[in-house]
């Protein structure tokens, strides 16, 4: 008994991480910018979950929010446009100790790697995945995106878009093996740090959309629901998060919701006015496909000799089969 | 011929096919140096798995051999049609082949119009003994009696030896349906044609369905020995093969088994792939085998996921590996070219079909090399290896792990379709340690380490991969500099480029020349890469024969290309590149200097040699034959 406390010591003081240890370098992003809330309530989790740095991976793709890795003080990959979500699978097939975040954009997700977004629910492997979604690309100014809403004039929709927008959090319940959705707005940072936590604790494919606001390009999306808190429902429940008496006071508008009920989530989660927050749908039992594929197995080499070996002698035609006959099949 | 033969046969005009006895009536034995054999058929009448049983029975006795496919388009084309002939093509030799050879010697056909194809198409030596199909003759309709009945003059007329078997009425009393299991039969009737040892083809036979059940292996056996029994009862004439048996263990696969044998074998864990043909059955295989090993096959959901999924399990851990076609590989440029930025190991096989777009999918060309040098926007320096051999698909992947990891790089390794699905024996690997990847450096980074401290001489940097404590940094496709932090500064990008160029240098500097097949001096030098190595070799070595001085070398890596290369040349009159890609033709009358395209790789060399290389190329679909390549030589040098 005495040993392990010993080394709980020891580690507890070597392991203790302030927030600069999760921090790197001073964020580009516009102020105002929705990134900096999540950045501040992710680093705030690592902080508080004491995560060791160097066992964190950040994942994203190409955008503004994609920028996230680089104001992490962990291992980051900030890959290609749309290609986030592969990425941090293969990551994750490979080093399942690893806890594996994707930040990833509107565009990057949700147009452009739209079709890895659909597998990685189905895939449901364990990693937080946060979508940064402002409703329009930023880093290539101002262009329409599939969830800007319909009318808005953009530098390729000048008389206004044409299509009603795509809803990230209706299309992710739909699909096979959905284990965690979750949804929060850039300008509540308690409930975009409650999300993100609960994300993070659960084990599968945690999918959290963050409402943002772009300051630059569209600074006045959201003005209504930030001047009238009724428009903001906030989704209560025992395995639900938590909200602090202050936000209660304010955020009058609230729903009793079971995250275990996925229909009631699918009709909660078609409603853009109010817009809901909070934890829509959890379910644990669903399968990590890392697991069923056993990654992380240990491999001696005494394993791959054997099986190398196995395998050719499967398809070797001995010197004298010809004589004694039966090779071995 | 046999009663069974004539009896069968109701048009008593058919000429008896004059099959050679002796004297008092005995079976002729003759002895040949090779013999080229096909079977062909429709899809699903089991021709492939006879064609390459009786390739392994060859390799088994002793035989050098290498077995083409025959493969059509569509998994069930119209039957009984011209373009839909399924099936394989063997060639037996006293020596080692490598090559599916000319014309061919002997044919089983299940219907005459997958035979027409293949007559069609040349495939055919003059003489060609057929053994077809009888039953269509007397089939209930009266078109395809008559279009049969047709084409067995039409065979008979331009000299082909045709015997008519009714393979399914043999077949009737062994199994109830005879149209999937004549295949046997025919194995029967081969084996016993070239007098190989019926204990042999018995446990080949056992071995080909030893996923089935017992009554299945029992009824081909039946099969086995009912064709060997007719062939023996019925025909005059037997062959034999000399045997040249190996004194080591040989190991007999495809091209594509080789490749997964290799992934195996190179101690890489993860292979991230999306179906496409002709790449696929290395997958398939792997798919079988490599969880035996602690390995995972993921079928992602697209090329392009596939790709970055092996960069994410590379970058994470160790090296993995991507198998595709043509494509595919088009799809996975830009995250080729991500690796290459962020130098991430990485192994991606490019098993080359017919192009451009979906092209000719299951045909062989040699169209994507230089997409595959200069592919991916930029400058994007990766190493590229061509297979030349079935035995080089496994060593290649091996190399290409090797090579991915110490150099921090992307090793794509080029096979083709001719390789893909041709069998041929090669020594038995011996499992090596040294093979395989070391474990995860998961050991703390020293104070100060950058991630991409590019050494000034090599271009080389250290690895650090996540999990190491204090070697925390993010890597980007962007620009960067040696912390890995995005690039303002435009000398360190300049300085960036440089140091991954450089890469390709330093591992330049430990290759070898490329040996020369031949004489190293002489008027002739072919040069070629990839699959038509045997085809090469062997018109080199006919034209030898008769006195030319030709000689080949054939490069293993194109980029970076192996030193002394331009040594090689000068030493011959001509240069000319023999490859299976598309190059103008001097004497079309659009054609001339100034816009003549060049064949791949001769564009490769005279750009970078200024030496005046010729080339020759060919896109049919079909693996250069050795004639082809000899005909060449004549008309160049005689």
């Amino acid at each position: 008994m005495s040993a392990p406390m010993h080394d709980c010591l020891i580690r507890m003081v070597e392991d203790e991480h302030p927030l600069e240890d999760y921090q790197s370098g001073v964020p580009r992003w516009c102020s105002g910018c929705g990134d900096n809330a999540v950045l501040a309530a992710v680093q705030r989790l690592c902080r508080d979950e004491n995560l060791r740095p160097e066992k964190l991976a950040f994942v994203s793709g190409i955008g503004c929010a994609s920028r996230f890795p680089h104001y992490m003080r962990t291992y980051g990959f900030h890959g290609i446009h749309g290609r986030a979500l592969p990425i941090a699978e293969g990551v994750k097939m490979a080093r399942p100790d690893l806890h594996v975040f994707v930040n990833t954009g509107d565009g990057d997700c949700c147009s452009i790697g739209a079709a890895h977004w659909l597998h990685a629910i189905r895939y449901n492997m364990n990693m937080t995945v946060v979508l940064h979604d402002n409703h329009v690309y930023g880093l290539t100014k101002m262009q329409v995106s599939p969830t800007s809403p319909k009318g808005l004039r953009s530098n390729t929709t000048p008389h206004g878009s044409y299509l009603d927008a795509l809803n990230p959090l209706t299309v992710t319940l739909g699909v096979t093996n959905v284990s965690f959705v979750a949804q929060a707005v850039d300008w509540i940072p308690e409930v975009v740090h409650a999300v993100i936590q609960a994300a993070f604790h659960h084990k599968g494919f945690s999918f959290v959309r963050i409402i943002q606001r772009c300051p630059e390009f569209l600074p006045k999306m959201w003005e209504p629901w930030l001047h009238d808190p009724q428009k903001t429902l906030l989704l209560e429940h025992q395995d639900g998060i938590g909200y602090s008496a202050g936000l209660q006071k304010i955020y009058k508008n609230r729903q009793a919701h079971d995250p275990a009920d996925i229909h009631k989530a699918r009709e909660i989660a078609s409603c853009i006015d109010p817009i809901p927050v909070g934890i829509l749908y959890r379910d644990d039992s669903v399968p990590c496909y890392e697991d069923i594929r056993e990654a992380g197995k240990p491999r001696p080499i005494e394993m791959v000799r054997s099986g190398l070996e196995a395998e050719l002698d499967k398809f070797t035609v001995w010197p004298d089969a010809a004589d004694a006959g039966a090779p071995t099949p | 011929m046999s009663e069974t033969l004539t009896s069968v046969r109701e048009d008593e005009t058919a000429p008896e096919p004059p099959l050679p006895r002796d004297s008092i009536g005995k079976t002729v034995v003759t002895t040949l140096d090779e013999c080229v054999v096909e079977i062909v058929s429709d899809s699903g009448e089991g021709a492939q798995r006879c064609g390459q049983s009786l390739g392994a029975i060859a390799a088994r006795m002793g035989n050098g051999v290498w077995t083409v496919e025959i493969i059509p388009a569509e998994i069930q084309p119209p039957a009984r049609s011209i373009a839909g002939a399924s099936g394989n093509r063997i060639r037996l030799g006293a020596k080692r082949i490598a090559n599916g050879g000319d014309g061919v010697d002997v044919v089983v056909a299940f219907n005459e119009q997958v035979l027409l194809g293949r007559v069609r198409s040349g495939e055919l030596k003059p003489g060609c003994t057929i053994f077809l199909e009888s039953k269509w003759r007397t089939h209930g309709d009266p078109r395809i009696a008559a279009a049969y009945r047709e084409t067995y003059e039409e065979l008979v007329e331009l000299g082909y030896l045709v015997i008519e078997v009714p393979f399914e009425a043999l077949c009737k009393p062994i199994v109830p349906d005879p149209r999937r299991g004549k295949n046997m039969f025919v194995l029967g009737l081969l084996c016993s044609l070239f007098s190989f040892d019926l204990k042999l083809a018995r446990e080949q036979v056992r071995l080909t369905f030893r996923k089935k059940s017992d009554t299945v292996v029992r009824s081909n056996l039946a099969l086995l020995e009912a064709g060997a029994a007719w062939a023996e009862g019925n025909l005059d004439v037997k062959y034999r093969i000399p045997a040249s048996r190996a004194k080591e263990p040989q190991i007999v696969v495809n091209g594509n088994t080789s490749i997964a044998l290799g992934v195996l074998a190179s101690g890489m864990e993860i292979c991230a792939m999306y179906p496409i043909t002709p790449a696929t059955s290395a997958s398939h295989y792997l798919s079988e085998v490599f969880e035996r090993v602690g390995g995972i096959v993921h079928q992602a959901e697209d090329e392009i996921a596939a790709c970055t999924f092996a960069i994410g399990a590379s970058y994470a851990g160790k090296c993995a590996v991507t198998i595709t076609s043509g494509p595919g590989y088009s799809l996975k440029q830009e995250a080729i070219g991500l690796a290459v930025m962020c130098e991430i190991p990485l192994v991606v096989v490019n098993v080359q079909r017919g192009g451009p777009s979906t092209g000719q999918p299951t045909k062989g060309e040699q169209g994507d090399l230089l997409t595959t040098i200069y592919g991916s926007h930029g400058d994007a320096p990766k190493v590229v290896m061509a297979a030349s051999t079935i035995e080089d698909c496994f060593y290649s992947v091996i190399t290409a792990r090797k090579i991915a990891e110490a150099f921090n790089m992307v090793v794509v390794v080029l096979s083709d379709s001719n390789l893909a699905t041709s069998q041929q024996p090669f020594p038995r690997p011996k499992f090596d340690e040294a093979w395989l990847a070391p474990p995860i450096d998961q050991s703390p980074v020293p104070f100060g380490t950058k991630p991409y401290d590019w050494n000034p001489d090599t271009g080389l940097i250290r690895r650090i991969v996540p999990g190491q404590p204090n070697g925390m940094h993010t890597i980007t496709g962007l620009a960067h500099d040696r912390d890995g932090r995005v690039a303002y500064d435009p000398v360190i990008n300049q300085e960036s480029i440089r140091a991954r160029s450089l890469k390709l240098a330093s591992l330049q500097k430990t290759l070898k020349p490329p040996p020369v097949f031949g004489d190293p001096e002489g008027d002739l030098l072919i040069v070629g890469w990839g699959s038509t190595r045997g085809a090469i070799e062997e018109a080199v070595t006919r034209a030898r024969d008769e006195g030319l001085k030709a000689s080949s070398t054939h490069l293993h890596f194109l980029q970076p290309l192996q030193p002394g290369i331009k040594e090689i040349m000068q030493r011959f009159k001509q240069v000319l590149c023999v490859e299976q890609n598309w190059c103008d033709r001097p004497d079309d009358m659009m054609i001339d200097e100034n816009n003549r395209r060049y064949s791949a790789l001769a564009m490769m060399l005279r750009s970078r040699f200024l030496v005046d290389i010729d080339c020759w190329g060919e896109v049919m679909g079909q693996p250069i034959k050795p004639g082809t390549i000899h005909d060449l030589i004549r008309a160049r040098l005689a």
